[in-house]
C-alpha cells in the first residue's frame, strides 16, 4: 500500500454547537500509517474535528453535524453504520486518562471481551501481555495485573488506555493533546511508543505545544477559528508555511 | 507590630462559635452513646442463649420459658427479602436515570416522587399496603412484609445510589464508550463497578431502616410464636416484639424487651461494620 494513500476523508464537514459554529466546511485527507497532528490556538476546533472522526460529537445533545466522513470509504455517519463499530475502529486516547474502575488486566481484556473477540483464558493471557507490551507498560505491571487500575501513577495510566485502546484492534488512533496531563518523562514516554505505533495504524493528534508537533508528525493541519488554514507535510508546513496565519501561529504571535 | 495573640471581637466570636459547633456534634455521639449504655445495662442481664435460641413458650409474655428466635429469624427474613427486592428495582431506576435521563423532565420528575416517597411515614405504607392485600385477600405473611418494606427502602435507595452515580465522572462513561461499548455496557461494567461502594452503602442504610421499622410490618407480616416456614406465614419482628414486651406490665418482660432491643443493635452493627469494610476494599478501584 502506498504510504500515499488517505485513510480518512472529511468532505465539507459543518459542525454546530446550539447556534454557533465550531466547523467550517471542512475538507481533508488524513494519510495512512503517519502521524498526523492538528494545530491551532486553542477555541479553534481543533477536539471537534478529531471527534468527528470516532462519532464522539454526538454525545453532546446540541451539536449538529453536516457533510460526509469516511474512513476507508465507508460514511461513519450513515444511517445503517454500527457506532460501536466505528468506535472500535477508530480508537481514542483522551486528554485525561481514565482507566475503567477494575484490575490492571481487566482494562485491557475488557474491550476484547464487549466484542466477543478472544475466548479462552489463555488467549486472554496472550493478548493482554502483548498490548501491554505495545504499549510499553508490561515490565511495571506483570506481578500485579490484578490490583486495581487506579493504583498506577498518571503516567503508567495512560499507557493503560492506550493498551486498552489498542486491544480492540483499531486502525485508527485518535489523540486528544494524550500528554497535556502528564509530566515530561511520561509525555516522551507516550510520544515514543506512538512513534513506534504509526508503521501499523493511522495517528491523528491534537496538540497545542508545537515543539511536539515537529517531533511526531509527519503531516500537519493547522486550524484558526473553526476554518482548517493549511495542510501539507511537515517540514513543508513547518518550514515553508503558504498561508499567514500559518506563520503567525508559528512564530508564536497567538 | 506585634505577633502576639490579641483577643478582640472577631476572636472571641470564633471561639464562641467552635464552641457551639462542638457542642452540637457531640449531642449525637453523647446520644448514641447513651442508647447503646441503656440497652446493655437492661438488656444484657436478660440476655441468654435461651432467649436467642428459642421461640416463645406458653405464658412467654407472663415471664415463661422461651425466647425471640421468631422475631430474629422474622426480621432478617423480612428486611433481607426487602432489601434484595428493593434493590431489584431501585438499581435499574438509579441506572436509567443516569444512562437514559440525566436531568430531564421525566428524570426530575422521578427524583421529585422518589423524595415524595422518602418523605411518607412508615405507618402509611403498611396502611398502603394492608388495603391492597385485603383487596386481594391475602392474609398477613412474610412476603406481604417484605414487599411493603421494599417499598419503604426503595426511595432511600434509589436517592442514595443516584447521589453516588451524579459523582461518576462523565470523562470515564467516555473512556468505555471510546472503545466501542454499548451505553448498557458502560452502565453494567463500568458504572457500576465504580458506584459499587456506594451501592454498598446504599443496601445498608436501606436494610438499616427496613429491619428497625416497626409500623410498615405491624399489618402486612403480623405477628406470631412461630418460625415463618413459607412466604405466605405471618412473620414477627424484633421491633415488634419490643414494643410488645415493653407494653407488658411485668419487669422481667420489659427487660426482655431490651434484650431484643440489644439483639437488634447488634445486628445492625455488624451489618454496618461488614459493609465499612466491603465498601471499603471495594473503594480501591473507583477511579477518581
Amino acid at each position: 500500500m502506498s504510504k500515499l494513500t488517505s485513510h480518512i476523508q472529511i468532505k465539507n464537514l459543518d459542525v454546530y454547537y446550539g447556534k454557533s459554529q465550531a466547523l467550517k466546511n471542512i475538507s481533508i485527507e488524513i494519510p495512512r500509517n503517519q502521524i498526523t497532528v492538528i494545530m491551532g490556538p486553542s477555541g479553534c476546533g481543533k477536539t471537534t474535528l478529531l471527534k468527528s472522526m470516532n462519532r464522539f460529537l454526538e454525545l453532546n445533545d446540541q451539536t449538529r453535524i453536516t457533510g460526509t466522513v469516511l474512513v476507508d470509504g465507508e460514511d461513519i455517519y450513515a444511517r445503517d453504520a454500527d457506532v460501536t463499530e466505528v468506535r472500535k475502529t477508530v480508537g481514542l486516547l483522551a486528554q485525561r486518562p481514565f482507566p475503567l474502575p477494575m484490575s490492571i488486566y481487566d482494562n485491557v481484556a475488557h474491550g476484547m471481551h464487549i466484542h466477543q473477540m478472544k475466548s479462552g483464558r489463555k488467549k486472554y493471557d496472550e493478548a493482554v501481555e502483548h498490548y501491554l507490551k505495545l504499549a510499553g507498560l508490561w515490565d511495571e505491571v506483570k506481578d500485579r495485573l490484578h490490583e486495581p487500575a487506579a493504583s498506577l501513577s498518571i503516567g503508567q495510566q495512560q499507557r493503560l488506555c492506550l493498551a486498552r485502546g489498542l486491544a480492540v484492534e483499531p486502525e485508527i488512533i485518535l489523540g486528544d493533546e494524550p500528554t497535556s496531563a502528564l509530566d515530561p518523562i511520561s509525555s516522551q514516554h507516550i510520544e515514543k511508543i506512538l512513534l513506534g505505533l504509526k508503521n501499523d495504524y493511522t495517528i491523528v493528534i491534537v496538540s497545542h505545544i508545537l515543539r511536539q508537533a515537529r517531533r511526531l508528525a509527519d503531516y500537519v493541519l493547522f486550524m484558526y477559528l473553526g476554518e482548517l488554514i493549511e495542510a501539507g507535510p511537515a517540514h513543508q508546513v513547518f518550514e515553508e508555511p503558504k498561508m499567514e496565519q500559518t506563520r503567525g501561529y508559528l512564530s508564536g504571535q497567538f | 507590630m506585634g505577633m502576639k495573640k490579641k483577643w478582640r471581637k472577631r476572636h472571641i466570636i470564633e471561639t464562641l462559635f467552635k464552641g457551639i459547633m462542638f457542642l452540637s456534634s457531640s449531642v449525637v455521639v453523647f446520644c448514641l452513646g447513651y442508647i447503646l449504655w441503656t440497652i446493655i445495662i437492661k438488656g444484657l442481664p436478660a440476655l441468654s442463649w435461651e432467649m436467642i435460641s428459642q421461640v416463645p413458650q406458653g405464658g412467654y409474655y407472663l415471664g415463661k420459658e422461651g425466647g425471640i428466635l421468631n422475631a430474629i429469624i422474622g426480621s432478617l427474613y423480612l428486611a433481607t427479602g426487602g432489601t434484595l427486592l428493593a434493590l431489584l428495582i431501585s438499581l435499574p431506576i438509579a441506572l436509567y436515570m443516569e444512562t437514559y435521563m440525566g436531568t430531564s423532565r421525566w428524570g426530575n420528575l422521578v427524583r421529585l416522587a422518589l423524595d415524595v416517597l422518602w418523605g411518607i411515614p412508615s405507618i402509611v405504607y403498611g396502611a398502603f399496603g394492608f388495603t391492597i392485600m385485603l383487596a386481594i385477600g391475602m392474609r398477613a405473611s412474610l412476603l406481604g412484609g417484605i414487599i411493603v418494606l421494599a417499598l419503604l427502602e426503595i426511595p432511600i435507595m434509589v436517592r442514595a445510589m443516584d447521589e453516588v452515580i451524579r459523582q461518576m465522572p462523565k470523562d470515564l462513561e467516555q473512556a468505555a464508550l471510546a472503545i466501542g461499548s454499548t451505553k448498557l455496557e458502560v452502565a453494567l461494567h463500568v458504572v457500576i463497578r465504580q458506584m459499587l461502594p456506594g451501592i454498598v452503602s446504599a443496601v445498608l442504610l436501606a436494610f438499616g431502616r427496613g429491619i428497625g421499622d416497626a409500623a410498615s410490618v405491624l399489618f402486612t407480616a403480623g405477628y406470631t410464636d412461630r418460625i415463618p416456614t413459607s412466604l405466605m406465614s405471618p412473620t414477627a419482628s424484633l421491633p415488634l416484639a419490643i414494643f410488645f414486651q415493653l407494653s407488658t406490665p411485668f419487669p422481667e418482660v420489659q427487660q426482655r424487651a431490651y434484650a431484643a432491643a440489644l439483639v437488634l443493635t447488634i445486628i445492625v452493627l455488624v451489618i454496618s461494620l461488614g459493609s465499612r469494610w466491603l465498601s471499603s476494599r471495594l473503594e480501591k478501584f473507583v477511579i477518581k
